[in-house]
């Protein structure tokens, strides 16, 4: 966390001035290990086991918080006869289809329920459409509706309830396990499961942060749900101080989310619809919709959206214009659409703030790809090696390609930095915070705001052109286009839109055009406008509530009045938690809302995240449906049964529960199960992008080291934003790669001096840093040495070198299609790599020798 | 006023050493590898006014983990200490009291100011260089390029952010840092600050904590820089014992003008008494 993001930083040196414990889990010693009071190293790629370790510590000396655990998870909820678990299956859960590799997930519904399958979808999707078509994703936060009434035993006792299971499932991952997955040694195991288990319950809480280091893998949803099991038996979650807090990559990720530059989901974490299935916005809403809780309302927050793109032209009529919403046809993410590149070539590609010739795995695919499209647009505030693949990427030096042969036509369009323009960051706390111009941005530079709203005037004029001359238009296929709301005034020497109409489209207007002030506002009869359901009340009032900047010590310790964060200005998302089911605080020291019997309304610190008057002995009508339907005592309200989830029974298309799996490359044998790696993975096991045998499969042995990538704090991520500059780049000037004595000792390599890291994909060079912040590992026996790379770099900028990202090989987490970057394994020898053709020739020999040739070039 | 910088809480995340680049346009310093940890701009100097070192040490193995008590927990190398550690210190001038640099400068370019910290003015400046040995922390510099750049040839150091102090700002590394350890402030509140920490720390068992800059009454004349250390200040290449070169100077005088006298005494006694012989 200091290294990557040392300005957060500053709140755990907070933390740990006022008597936090810092523990730091990482492979690597690093500036967070530093300051850390405790670090753990640990194999990269075995955080599943670590964490499970943690659970099973929980559970087995029955340290979770039982009146929590009881009231507000899963726990009790029974499982359905045929589930069966990894305990049952050697490693696979019930419904794993092998030859789709992919799982029927009916069996892991809770039992007297009749719950959606992954998708929602009222005819049945087959397992393949579900992974292939990112169903997984298209629940939105809710996860997928539910009806029906499970059935509980508050006992936790029942063979069958999800408590029992949960213990049994993780019941093997002891200490010893722990030691032998992740070279952790039993004794530093439990120091951190003593420190964990003794800050949590009634007086205290936990808080665990995380990265990349946990999504980058092909299991790594599941990492992320480990966690949210350990949070929620430990009362951890809804609480101050609790929670699991995804640091992101940069500023406004969050954002990016929330209103989305993701394929699978509109803003608000509504889902896109699939061709075929969502015909129309009734069978949309049904499919998807949660019968109970907050998700209940998807019908108001969908036609709310609509309103607010296609304004007057939709209607109830036209059924609010649902049919001109695109469809999904499929996996329309980024590797996937790198492999269409490759496969049919052609075709038109926008890479918008994003390096992906550096940044994303298998660089050199990316790159291919880039070559075989018609047309490349690239917008960003320096000229990126994905604008200049074409000229100076490695393929030109090796002769893959070749300048003259590559038919793209490269369109660079320099962008507005966030100094240069209006316009708001979302951060991990989904706080919204306001930033002003300051300068105008200096030559053809432009916002995206502006970028896009004159790309979309001039596209929309053409085409009302076209239609007055009885052309194209004429079809109602420009109508989706020719219909938006497109209104935004513009102000300034450059005609640039209003940032701050943008955000008050995004909040939402009422029926006589005044801002709304609350999601619970929103209706479905066309009334209400609204670009992003969470959004609303950003703009209240007409008042940009992002832009308030009240100093913290004029205000509450929550601070409330600093920025807005979505949804209703929470700070703590769940916060009903931290009171009992009686509604009173856990205790005086963690008192965040409560229930005050004399006012009738919940009251505290935060904006109670709970209808405000609902009592907390109310019990919903049988025949409830959405908020209504959430009990006084279930704090999960976007949850369709008002519960934290410790068993999944939808949402996930790898899994209930988390399991360790090895990543697609490992140096071992799943010592926890038969089955290697995670079963529902993605691979693209071809030419270019070929894995590396893995444990004790003949030519395991050519690649014989872990591999990790990383960032530094002088550098930002595929390096536009770094490298360009001299005071970032003097501080970290080089690639280097980052080894522990041992391993230089073995491979001969030389401090300061050169080293050359081979895998399947691909050889870079980089110079040696020998040190004890990085340490091997015994695991099962075995010593393993761990390689660091960081991977800012390229061709381009005032230091250049070596992308460590051309070394990965695409695999992916089958819910989210995020790669796998964080852990391969590898090859390392002393000296610079060769040059020309010969590179191929060496990576060629690696991979002959290795058996996983197969005839590529 | 002066700075205080407490190495316990810092990340190394160099902040300083570019906030500082920016606001004063030092120029970049070279763009080598140089292999120590991960500081690559060696030490202070010229194009270099803060200075972020990186120290990795191996240490004592660690005990248990301290029950949480809501008292202050030990930093880096307490009794919960890694059995590695890794240092980092935020390096600066040190605005001494008794400056050497300033004592040796000829043409009054260097000067102390009303906020008591010593600038170069680079229009006074001839670049005679006397400056640079006479700095017992090797901190001021000649600078030597880039070509284009107007103060080469002039001797840099860091300025306390004069510009910004005349303004009411602190200087900009201070107000850079994410964790407060660049602290600036009048000196001191500063010290009784410091002292307050290194007996927090050593309380909580942090052995190594000390103090560094902090006494007024140091070799040269204390500083306007102090820090909290948390090992001898050799570790992150302080001099131990800093003694301004000047601070004898009337003696070296008296004594030079002693010997001088003696030997035209001698001289006198010689001639005479050749006279006399």
């Amino acid at each position: 966390m200091a290294e990557c993001h040392p300005v957060g930083f500053q709140w755990v040196m907070e933390a740990k001035a006022r008597g936090a414990t810092i523990i730091h889990v990482d492979p690597r010693f690093t500036r967070t290990s530093a300051l850390a009071d405790l670090h753990v190293p640990l194999r990269v790629g075995s955080d599943i086991a670590f964490l499970g370790g943690l659970i099973n510590y929980v559970l087995s000396n029955g340290l979770e918080f039982r009146e929590y655990v009881t009231a507000y998870t899963n726990a009790g909820t029974i499982l359905r006869e045929d589930a069966a678990d990894t305990e049952d299956l050697d490693g696979l859960f019930s419904g794993y289809d092998a030859d789709e590799h992919g799982y029927d997930t009916d069996t892991w519904q809770y039992e007297g329920t009749v719950a959606a399958p992954a998708g929602g979808q009222r005819d049945r999707p087959s397992k393949r459409s579900s992974k292939t078509a990112a169903k997984s994703e298209t629940h939105g936060s809710g996860g997928p509706s539910m009806r029906g009434t499970p059935e509980v035993d508050e006992t936790l006792q029942h063979p069958r309830c999800v408590f029992q299971v949960l213990k049994r499932h993780f019941a093997r991952y002891t200490p010893e396990m722990v030691a032998e997955v992740c070279g952790v040694p039993p004794e530093q195991f439990t120091k951190v499961a003593e420190a964990i288990t003794r800050n949590s319950g009634r007086e205290r809480t936990t808080a665990f942060a995380y990265a990349v280091g946990w999504t980058h893998h092909t299991v790594g949803v599941q990492y992320i749900r480990t966690a949210a099991i350990l949070q929620a038996l430990l009362g951890n979650i809804g609480r101050p101080g609790g929670g699991i807090l995804a640091l992101r990559g940069h500023a406004s990720i969050q954002g990016s989310t929330d209103i989305p530059t993701l394929f699978n989901i509109l803003p608000g974490y509504i889902p896109m619809p699939h061709a075929h299935e969502h015909l129309d916005l009734a069978s949309f809403i049904e499919a998807d919709a949660g019968t109970k809780g907050y998700w209940g309302n998807m019908d108001a927050y969908t036609v709310s959206l609509l309103k607010a793109w296609w304004g007057d032209a939709a209607t109830e009529a036209n059924d609010w214009c649902f049919d001109y919403l695109p469809r999904l046809t499929g996996d329309h993410g980024t590797y996937n659409t790198v492999m269409r590149q490759l496969d049919q070539g052609g075709g038109g590609y926008f890479v918008v703030g994003e390096n992906p010739a550096v940044g994303s795995a298998n660089g050199g695919m990316q790159r291919r790809g880039l070559a075989n499209l018609d047309w490349l647009v690239v917008r960003d505030l320096v000229m990126t090696e994905t604008a200049t693949f074409w000229l100076d990427g490695p393929e030109i030096a090796t002769g893959e390609l070749r300048t003259d042969d590559i038919g793209t036509e490269v369109f660079v369009f320099p962008a507005a930095a966030h100094t240069e323009k209006d316009g708001s960051f979302t951060n991990t706390q989904r706080m919204l915070q306001w930033h002003h111009q300051a300068v105008e941005p200096p030559g053809d530079a432009r916002s995206e705001l502006w970028f896009y709203y004159h790309l979309g005037r001039i596209i929309r004029d053409k085409l009302a052109a076209a239609g007055a001359d009885g052309g194209s238009s004429a079809d109602d296929l420009d109508r989706p286009v020719l219909d938006l709301t497109w209104d935004y005034p513009t102000e300034g020497p450059l005609a640039e839109p209003s940032a701050q109409a943008v955000l008050a489209e995004i909040n939402g207007f009422g029926p006589d055009g005044s801002p709304l002030s609350a999601y619970t506002q929103l209706k479905a009869d066309g009334s209400t406008r609204c670009g992003c359901w969470i959004y609303c009340g950003v703009y209240a009032d007409g008042v940009n509530h992002a832009d308030r900047r009240k100093p913290g010590q004029d205000q509450s310790w929550v601070a409330p009045e600093w920025g807005w964060a979505w949804p209703a200005n929470r700070r703590i998302l769940y916060n009903r938690a931290s009171a009992d089911p009686e509604g009173r605080p856990w205790s005086e020291r963690k008192a965040y809302v409560w229930w005050d019997e004399s006012q009738g309304r919940w009251t505290g610190h935060d904006v109670p995240d709970f209808a405000v008057d609902k009592r907390p002995d109310y019990q919903a009508p049988p025949d409830a449906i959405g908020p209504d339907a959430i009990a006084g005592n279930e704090p999960f309200i976007m949850q369709s049964d008002g519960k934290a989830w410790l068993w999944a029974p939808a949402g996930l298309v790898d899994g209930p529960l988390p399991a360790h799996y090895e990543p697609e490359e490992s140096p071992l044998r799943n010592p926890l199960y038969g089955q290697q790696s995670n079963p529902a993975r993605e691979t693209y096991d071809r030419p270019g992008n070929r894995y590396h045998p893995s444990d004790s499969e003949p030519g395991a042995e050519v690649y014989p080291h872990v591999l990790t990538t990383y960032r530094l704090t002088e550098h930002h991520t595929a390096g536009g934003m770094s490298r360009t500059l001299p005071y970032l780049s003097e501080l970290q000037p080089e690639p280097f790669c980052e080894v522990s004595p041992e391993l230089a000792a073995t491979a001969g390599l030389e401090h300061g001096g050169w080293a050359t890291i081979t895998t399947s994909r691909t050889a870079v060079e980089a110079r040696v840093l020998v040190t004890e912040r990085l340490q091997p590992l015994v695991v099962a026996g075995r010593t393993i040495h761990q390689v660091g790379l960081p991977y800012h770099w390229g061709t381009n900028g005032l230091t250049t070198g070596d992308s460590a990202n051309d070394l990965i090989a695409i695999s992916l987490d089958p819910n989210v299609h995020i790669q796998e970057t964080k852990v391969a394994t590898c090859a390392i020898t002393a000296g610079r790599r060769p040059r020309g053709p010969a590179l191929l020739d060496h990576v060629a020999r690696y991979r002959v020798r290795a058996g996983i040739d197969g005839g590529d070039q | 006023m002066g700075f205080f910088t407490d190495t316990s809480v810092c990340i190394g995340c160099k902040a300083c050493e570019v906030a500082c680049k920016e606001w004063n346009h030092v120029p970049e310093d070279g763009l080598s590898l140089t292999g120590m940890s991960y500081d690559n701009s060696v030490g202070l100097g010229a194009s270099t006014w803060r200075h972020v070192a990186f120290i990795e040490q191996p240490v004592a193995p660690p005990g248990p983990l301290a029950t949480p008590t809501g008292a202050a927990q030990p930093g880096p190398g307490g009794a919960e200490a890694m059995s590695f550690r890794w240092l980092m210190e935020s390096d600066v001038c040190k605005h001494c009291t008794e400056a050497g640099c300033l004592d040796v400068c000829p043409t009054g370019a260097l000067f102390r100011t009303e906020f008591n910290s010593v600038v170069v003015q680079n229009d006074i400046c001839n670049g005679c260089g006397y400056c640079v040995p006479a700095c017992p922390f090797g901190v001021i510099g000649r600078r030597e390029e880039p070509d284009h750049d107007a103060a080469v040839g002039l001797a840099q150091k860091c300025t306390l952010c004069y510009d910004r102090l005349r303004d009411d700002l602190e200087p900009a590394c201070a107000k850079a840092c994410p964790t407060e350890s660049i602290q600036f402030g009048e000196l001191a509140q500063l010290r009784s600050r410091a002292r307050d920490r290194v007996a927090t720390l050593q309380q909580a068992g942090v052995a190594g904590a000390r103090l560094y800059g902090a006494d007024p009454h140091d070799g040269v004349g204390g500083t306007g820089a102090m820090f909290l250390l948390l090992d001898e200040p050799e570790v992150y290449g302080l001099p131990p014992d800093p003694q301004v070169p000047t601070r004898r100077l009337g003696r070296l005088w008296r004594q030079a003008g002693l010997a001088a006298g003696t030997m035209a005494a001698a001289a006198a006694v010689a001639f005479l008494g050749g006279g006399r012989s």
